[in-house]
């Protein structure tokens, strides 16, 4: 797809730039002839919401850094200073505590679109691999930023995760705590460990804008994936990403802007936890701990686990084993549109998470409310399935499965349908 | 070079080898100071001791202070916490160490090496699974339940049930004389 350049310098300085930095011919190419499957539905749309999300996250904390204080005695007032003084402060700090919880509502869409489409398999590898790697950078990035109020839940949130990597004892005696004081810079979470995570939480941003990068390019060069999962064949089967495309983006951008602004505005504390407006106690313990909405799939696999080094395995190896799909996968049918048994599993697989999410809001002994049915088992369950997904039933799918007739080309079925015919261009 | 195998190495050979294993060496050198600019720094080591007057603690209550910014349990045994963690055999017991700092590392698990003056059980009140504080006088075997992961611990501090891998850590501490005691 990456084809031959069609920009062609229509003015005598884009013409001279043109010749020492082409710079407005990339551009041109990438952004608005670059040719797109014509069939791109609704949930091709979140790559360029989260691009959007990305920028939003970058520009208020920015801005949110010129008025925050890395300090252990001063930065949940620093963090209250700017709700209450700070002009639009509250604002600010709304659209990015939210922000992130619609980054990752975005992300998970978008992740699980490129499960549904076979978007992971060949020739995409390397374009899937470099998306979880952002996945997990973003994750990372949330956590060190949870951290920052500095309130009951930052501070145990950071001792729970930090201390996990003390369950490295087991395998290396004393290597694991080392490692956890070295992350710390204390003997527990404090001063020291707050500076180092605002220095950090600043920095993964840029880090992961850097492989955004890499993973655009590395779409650009076998080009989209679609919704039928064939191969473009010629350019009957493309548009111009600019206007088609980039006006629909655009469309579907603005409803998650309207959603977004619904929270932001109306709900901005739906999803925090109210401990994390009481300032961090190194000497209490709140209650329970859980993490934020949408790391709680693999907190509840974490204590599904009853031994410690092997509840840490199980949840770092949740997040690997999708770099591994492109290859666990073993049918040659990409959509899942023509995979009538893989469909079923798939569903199964995003309602897995669903409840590995609720679970894990809830303590290991609990009960179904109104019942007395017991969680635990359910969150074993859930585990197990999550890991047989990519160990078992794909790599076993593609061989077992006898997939639906997959139509001609892109263009046959689009225009021949009659279906999505308002996108196609005037010809 | 192509051509022969048993070619003498040349000078140039040695330069290629020689920057290059400097190059190593360095890249090995400068890295370290930025690796290790995390670990904890003087002022943190320098806070390493504190001294608690116990006169004020009574029999069945438990006390936190405040040693290298974590929590440290005093506790005041009744006899009958003791005589409860006397009774159990090291057999039942998950963790069957010590993890005491003030004795040897392979010393067992008995109540004696847990607690050396028997009133006094001193504890660095940390959940050995993920970090959090247990809270005293509570769960199956009335010692401590840590409120994360629902380990529970004994009246001894030692892990009876739950995720957590050991038993609730023993910081150095001595008796400076019968009513106060230096932690650190």
């Amino acid at each position: 797809m990456a084809g031959e350049s069609t920009y062609v310098p229509k003015t005598g300085f884009t013409r001279w730039l043109d010749q020492r930095l082409p710079i407005l011919r990339f551009a041109n190419d990438t952004l608005t002839t670059f040719p797109t499957p014509r069939n791109l539905n609704f949930w091709y749309s979140f790559g360029g919401i989260l691009t959007f999300m990305l920028a939003i996250q970058i520009v208020t904390g920015i801005v949110l850094a010129m008025h925050y204080v890395p300090n252990a005695s001063m930065a949940f007032d620093s963090v209250e200073g700017i709700m209450r003084d700070v002009n639009y402060g509250w604002l600010l700090r709304y659209m990015h505590s939210n922000g992130a919880s619609f980054f990752f509502l975005a992300v998970y869409i978008h992740i699980f679109r490129g499960l549904y489409y076979g978007s992971y398999k060949a020739p995409r590898e390397v374009l899937w691999i470099l998306g979880v790697i952002i996945y997990v950078l973003m994750i990372a990035t949330a956590f060190l930023g949870y951290v920052l109020p500095w309130g009951q839940m930052s501070f145990w949130a950071a001792t729970v995760i930090t201390s996990l990597f003390t369950s490295i004892d087991q395998l290396i005696p004393h290597a694991g705590t080392a490692i956890t004081q070295w992350l710390w810079g204390g003997f527990a979470v404090g001063d020291p460990t707050l500076n180092r995570f605002f220095s950090l939480h600043y920095l993964l941003p840029f880090i992961i804008a850097g492989v955004v990068v890499l993973h655009i390019w590395a779409l650009h060069v076998p080009g989209n994936n679609n919704p039928l999962g064939i191969d473009v064949r010629g350019p009957q089967d493309t548009v111009p990403f600019h206007p088609y495309y980039t006006v629909k983006d655009a469309f579907y951008l603005s409803l998650f802007v309207i959603l977004f602004a619904i929270v932001v505005f109306y709900l901005p504390n739906v999803l925090v936890e109210p401990d994390n407006y009481v300032p961090a106690n190194p000497l209490v313990t709140p209650p329970e701990i859980v993490p934020e909405w949408y790391l709680l799939p693999f907190y509840a696999m974490l204590r599904s686990i009853p031994q410690k080094l092997i509840g840490v395995i199980v949840l770092f190896g949740a997040l690997a084993l999708p770099l591994f799909a492109p290859w666990l996968d073993t049918s040659r049918v990409r959509s899942m549109r023509f995979r009538p048994l893989a469909k079923q599993f798939f569903w199964a697989f995003v309602l897995d998470c669903i409840l590995l999410g609720y679970l894990g809001a809830h303590r290991p002994d609990a009960v179904f409310p109104g019942t007395s049915i017991p969680m635990l088992p359910f969150a074993r369950l859930g585990t197990a399935y999550y890991y047989a997904y990519f160990l078992v039933i794909l790599p076993l799918l593609g061989l077992l499965e006898t997939p639906k007739p997959l139509p001609a080309t892109i263009a046959t079925s689009v225009i021949g349908s009659g279906v999505e015919q308002v996108n196609a261009p005037a010809e | 070079m192509a051509t022969t195998t048993a070619a003498e190495p040349t000078r140039r050979d040695f330069l290629y080898i020689a920057t290059g294993a400097v190059g190593a060496v360095g890249v090995g050198l400068a890295a370290w100071p930025f690796l290790d600019q995390m670990n904890p720094s003087a002022s943190v080591l320098a806070l390493s001791s504190v001294e608690f007057d116990l006169s004020s603690v009574q029999e069945g209550q438990q006390v936190t202070i405040m040693w290298r910014g974590k929590p440290v349990f005093v506790r005041r045994r009744t006899q009958k916490e003791i005589a409860e963690a006397r009774a159990v055999p090291l057999s039942d017991l998950p963790d069957q160490l010590a993890r005491n700092l003030n004795l040897p590392e392979d010393a067992p698990a008995t109540d004696k090496d847990r607690a050396t003056k028997p009133e006094w059980l001193i504890l660095i009140g940390i959940c050995t699974h993920l970090g959090c504080i247990p809270l005293d006088h509570q769960g199956d075997f009335g010692g401590y339940l840590c409120p994360c992961h629902g380990s529970q611990y004994d009246t001894a501090g030692r892990i009876r049930k739950g995720p957590a891998p050991e038993n609730l850590a023993i910081p150095p501490y001595a008796f400076l004389n019968p009513t106060r005691i230096k932690i650190g």
